[in-house]
């Protein structure tokens, strides 16, 4: 079966007369042609959406407080947002298979602190163990991924439902975080601990160096690996990626993992950062992950949305968060003022997302 | 609320038409979608609305229930102006679309189905909600348990309580948006039977279908759009196949030129597949024991009525299902069961029944949906460059002639024959020795049908061996060899074209399988 062969094929069926619906065809091919740049633009300019906000808190800070725009609070915003930032891009790829995980929040909290308590001394409410930070590090990544394969067995292999089991396991693991220490904080810990939430690169907090590259790594994982465009097409249509022979339920468990390992390092930032694990590190985390990753467009049906979408969310909630102390803002209030901003980012988003025709 | 079935006296020449449209214009951004479009749906009227996907038969339902507010033109229902845009209960009481997808509520009984949100008062009143659900079927001679939950009832059942429900509330103007699409043939002659029985009774119907022999048995008038135009409207006697057809597609279609079978060489040597008492169990039917070949170069119809198993052999094939017992053989090496894709790296390519639920992924593009099953394939070092799925898409895109605004346009915007076409690429994108195709055609329009059969037809005298599973007679044209099965086994062989519709009929419905 040569070339030649099609070809005169296709000439029979050219004999039998052009059709319109041919010519229409080519013509709408070419119209498309030109059709595709500006998609490609439109989609760009959704995942941007967020930017004018971002503008006009730079404008509000920088009325706000001479010491907005700085260098050190860029510093101090950007370490503040970068454990987050972790959890969020995790929870963006659990999110883009169509499923969740809360329990991300007590991963966050729960691995730092087994692996700080197996290192940390007794003096610093440690095991006494005194293993090396480098073991203490590995058990922390370590215990990220076993849970988060064991809640994507259960969500993908034996279908508990994602919210009630990761909320069950939010609360269980939340209460092994206190239970181990008596609800008290871990200190102390070795500096090769805290390496990663506590070191300056190039002026610049090293987590959140770290942060940023693995907003980029995703995001490029996203765009052009078999992986990362098989994740979206679970995410859009679960049935069709498996007809398709989609290894449906590996990619699904293997993200899960990957996000609970990501977690863990999220939570290492923190425990760096503020060079103590307390009994309740992650508590509420959650929510704010939620909301920088919907502001930020990715849809919580799956499928749809992109890593640069998440990263400007992370970076507003951020920046809000800023703008809000360096305005005095009363300590109560600035959960309310927060929830309205949230609100009102994501009409936003909403609003510039629907131009897209 | 329900007048007595039968007191209706048909249609009257005095009586205002139950839907008029006058001059209906409605564009969508730059796309004209309807363009001067004047219908008349008289009382006690079955009136067919037939046109190619994208002619606009939607957008006039749209209009036609309110949802779309046409720019320029005007709707009278039964004689008075339409209700405003946003009166939806006003809407509701003079017109009822009953659409292909069923809007019933799984958990809720068929009686609270059929007075859903109208119930009198903040307190149910179950007996009487009961009783009156209970007349209501009576009266229009519908037979249905109320108190069954929706979510048991058969696609059939369904629709008889969506139109129920819409009776109920007063309506006398019906619009059935391919109601035979999912039903099998018993329960297509009842719905005509209810059609018939609801046009005495004075409701008049607007019937949108593919089928056109449905058009010819149960509607008085047809309208047929393309482009947003209203080419004719006419008596379906005065209009015959054929010029029916050559309204719908505007002259390019040439009855000639439909594709059929073109024999090939007698395959020869081992077969491609070789299915061997294959047992497998599916909610959609079971397969027991079925036994069958097919060669390189053959297209093997399996021809059965809904729930017969036929597609269970299909889903098995395809890797979807484990077979309770029997082996898979492909090119004379068993498969893994259950296993997609295996099956596709062993070469099956399929084009599953149902495209919506796992035929394409919305939110993707054209271009990404036919590279999918080759993701594996195509990848270096796991990396996946655009410009290689655009490779491995392109030469589809043309084959199939698939129309979008870029390789890029997410498959949900584009219209079902196109989105079919999508599928239908995205088997062949392996190029797979083994073409498992399911109902390929089912609710695309004449010209992408022709398309369609047209490239698996191609990928047959390429040297595909093709096993297209189907309850569409008109598909199997392309079929060298058909297999007839009835409950879960194969009943009889034909192997000369062309095929009997009596004899498949006869043999998939049980009368005469001895023969």
């Amino acid at each position: 079966m040569g070339p030649s062969d099609a070809d005169r094929r296709r000439g029979r069926v050219r004999r039998g007369g052009v059709t319109e619906a041919a010519v229409d065809t080519t013509l709408e091919h070419r119209r498309g042609l030109r059709g595709a740049s500006g998609r490609a633009l439109f989609a760009w300019l959704r995942e941007l959406a967020l930017l004018p906000a971002i503008g006009v808190l730079v404008i509000v800070g920088i009325f706000s407080s001479p010491a907005f725009f700085t260098t050190s609070n860029f510093s101090n915003t950007a370490q503040g947002s970068a454990a987050l930032g972790m959890v969020v891009v995790a929870e963006t790829l659990i999110l883009l298979t169509g499923s969740f995980d809360l329990s991300l929040q007590s991963i966050y909290g729960l691995a730092p602190m087994v692996g700080a308590w197996l290192v940390v001394s007794k003096d610093g409410h440690g095991l006494g163990t005194e293993w090396s930070p480098a073991v203490g590090i590995l058990v922390a990544l370590g215990i990220g991924a076993a849970v988060g394969l064991f809640n994507g067995v259960m969500v993908v292999k034996l279908r508990f439902n994602a919210f009630i089991f990761t909320l069950a396991m939010l609360i269980l693991l939340a209460g092994i975080q206190q239970g181990i220490v008596s609800g008290q904080s871990v200190y102390n810990m070795p500096g090769s601990f805290v390496y990663l939430g506590s070191v300056y690169w190039l002026g610049f907090p090293l987590s959140a160096w770290v942060t940023i590259a693995v907003f980029f790594v995703a995001g490029l994982f996203l765009r052009y690996h078999r992986v990362g465009r098989a994740i979206y097409a679970i995410g859009g249509n679960l049935e069709a990626a498996r007809a398709a022979g989609i290894k449906v339920d590996r990619i699904r468990i293997g993200v899960f993992c990957m996000a609970g390992m990501l977690g863990a390092i999220g939570g290492l930032m923190t425990a760096g950062q503020v060079l103590t694990v307390t009994a309740n590190q992650g508590n509420n985390l959650i929510f704010t992950v939620f909301a920088a990753a919907v502001i930020g467009g990715i849809a919580l049906e799956g499928g749809r949305g992109r890593m640069v979408g998440a990263f400007t969310g992370v970076v507003l909630l951020g920046m809000v968060n800023d703008v809000l102390v360096l305005r005095n803002t009363s300590t109560f209030w600035i959960d309310a003022v927060n929830g309205a901003i949230i609100l009102v980012a994501l009409a936003l988003a909403r609003a510039i997302g629907s131009i897209r025709a | 609320m329900s007048t007595a079935p039968g007191a209706g006296s048909g249609r009257l020449p005095e009586q205002p038409p139950a839907a008029h449209a006058e001059g209906i214009w409605k564009s969508f951004g730059r796309t004209r979608a309807l363009e001067d479009v004047s219908l008349s749906v008289a009382t006690g009227e079955c009136h067919a609305l037939v046109g190619r996907n994208g002619a606009g038969k939607s957008t006039l339902v749209g209009v036609l229930t309110g949802l779309l507010k046409p720019d320029r033109g005007t709707v009278e229902l039964h004689g008075g102006p339409a209700p405003s845009p946003g009166d939806r209960t006003a809407w509701q009481a003079r017109v009822a679309c009953v659409y292909q997808r069923s809007m019933v509520v799984p958990s809720l009984s068929v009686g609270e189905n059929i007075f859903l949100n109208r119930i009198e008062g903040a307190v149910v009143n179950w007996r009487s909600l009961r009783r009156r659900a209970r007349q209501l079927l009576l009266d229009w001679g519908f037979d249905l348990d109320v108190d069954r939950p929706a979510g048991e009832l058969s696609v059939e059942e369904k629709q008889i309580v969506e139109i129920a429900r819409a009776l109920s509330i007063g309506t006398r103007f019906l619009i059935l948006d391919e109601p035979t699409s999912s039903l099998e043939s018993k329960a297509i002659e009842r719905l005509f039977e209810r059609v018939r029985r609801m046009k005495q009774s004075g409701v008049a119907i607007l019937y949108i279908s593919h089928h056109l022999e449905e058009i010819y048995e149960i509607c008085d008038r047809v309208t047929v759009l393309r482009d947003g135009m209203r080419i004719v409207t006419a008596p379906v006697a005065e209009l015959d196949h054929d010029r029916l057809v050559g309204a719908m597609v505007g002259g390019e279609f040439l009855r000639a030129q439909q594709h059929e079978a073109e024999q090939t060489a007698e395959p020869e040597g081992e077969p491609r597949l070789r299915v061997e008492n294959l047992t497998v169990r599916s909610p959609l039917g079971d397969a027991e024991d079925v036994s069958l070949e097919v060669s390189a170069g053959e297209c093997v119809g399996l021809f059965g009525l809904r729930g017969s198993g036929s597609v269970a052999v299909a889903d098995a094939v395809a890797g979807l299902l484990r077979p309770a017992s029997g082996t898979i053989l492909l090119n004379g090496r068993p498969l893994d069961p259950g296993k997609v894709d295996r099956a596709i790296a062993h070469g099956v390519g399929y084009v599953p029944e149902d495209r919506h639920a796992r035929g394409f992924v919305p939110t993707l593009g054209v271009r990404e949906n036919i590279a999918l099953p080759i993701f594996e394939r195509l990848s270096r070092f796991g990396l996946l460059p655009r410009s290689r799925t655009g490779t491995a898409a392109r030469p589809l895109v043309e084959r199939l002639q698939i129309v979008a605004s870029g390789a890029d346009q997410p498959v949900a915007e584009l219209s079902g024959g196109n989105q079919q076409k999508v599928v239908v690429g995205r088997a062949l994108a392996s190029r797979p020795s083994l073409l498992v195709v399911v109902s390929p055609t089912v609710g695309v329009d004449v010209a992408s049908k022709e398309a369609l059969l047209g490239v698996i037809d191609e990928a047959r005298l390429d040297g595909t061996a093709v096993l297209l599973v189907s309850d569409d007679l008109d598909e199997l044209r392309i079929c060298t060899r058909v297999l007839v099965v009835r409950r879960g086994g194969i009943v009889r062989e034909l192997s000369t074209p062309p095929w009997d519709r009596q004899t498949l009929i006869a043999a998939a419905e049980g009368f005469g399988a001895a023969a």
